[in-house]
């Protein structure tokens, strides 16, 4: 009974419900729930590839889809979760070398990275529209 | 407890080490000149048509940057996975999620490196 009672007792450790939110955290969390969304985008790079490689029927059908509004918003989102991603990393690149770990570096790289990921993003797909002659 | 040669290992009971962290962040290096590689690639090939395409990813290096890409994300993705079912998933539904995430990495990679190898060698 005295281990019951122990247990009952035992200080848990605080968790996402406790801590007011900051902008560090929520950038470790983006970084996570962007790596697991692009496990779901790496099913539409296999989709495009086996599409290509089935012939210009599949490609057809593939390309409507990519083209269409839920196409064109999904890999919107897709592709900054990528770059997003992808800046995310570097940052922890940079961190496993020891830099970069003080408070103010720490902050500087969770705002460059949220800038960072929007500006290219959004540069990205205006390349791309411009590419196709829209503007 | 560790004999003088667990000392000099440093790997612990568990007898390994840190080839998961290791491995996730060779591959995050080697992923980033490929995907932006892949983002340079879709974007100059968006509407082109079937053919222009085709002969696109059909060229040997671009293949070999496709392939490599395919290896390295799979890679990188299921170490990522593993890390959150880690986190969040517990008891017997664990070994599903592992299973799931193992065949998911596979199943994309493989699905990926068919369609490549069929698309560059023309079949």
């Amino acid at each position: 009974m005295g281990n019951a009672k122990l247990r009952a007792e035992r200080p848990l450790s605080p968790h996402l419900q406790i801590y007011r939110p900051m902008l560090t955290m929520m950038m470790s969390i983006a970084h996570r729930i962007s790596g697991a969304a692009l496990a779901i985008g790496f099913i539409l790079l296999a989709w495009w590839l086996l599409a290509i490689s089935l012939g210009p029927e599949p490609y057809a059908q593939v390309s409507s889809f990519f083209g269409s509004l839920v196409g064109r918003t999904l890999l919107f989102l897709f592709s900054w979760a990528l770059i997003h991603h992808m800046l995310g990393g570097i940052r922890h690149l940079i961190w496993d070398t020891g830099h970069g770990l003080d408070k103010v570096s720490i902050e500087i790289f969770a705002w460059a990275t949220i800038i960072g990921s929007t500006t290219l993003t959004i540069l990205l797909w205006l390349v791309g529209y411009w590419l196709k002659g829209a503007f | 407890m560790a004999t003088p040669l667990g000392k000099v290992r440093g790997l612990g009971a568990a007898h390994r080490g840190t080839e998961a962290f290791w491995r996730q962040r060779m591959t995050a290096v080697a992923n980033i000149p490929l995907l932006i590689f892949l983002i340079l690639s879709i974007v100059t090939h968006i509407g082109a048509p079937y053919a222009e395409v085709k002969a696109y990813l059909a060229q040997p290096l671009v293949a070999l940057a496709l392939l490599a890409l395919v290896v390295s994300a799979a890679i990188h993705m299921r170490i990522g996975l593993m890390e959150i079912i880690a986190d969040y998933v517990h008891g017997g539904a664990k070994v599903i999620a592992v299973l799931l995430a193992t065949f998911f990495a596979a199943g994309v990679a493989l699905a990926s490196f068919v369609a490549i190898l069929k698309i560059s060698l023309g079949y």
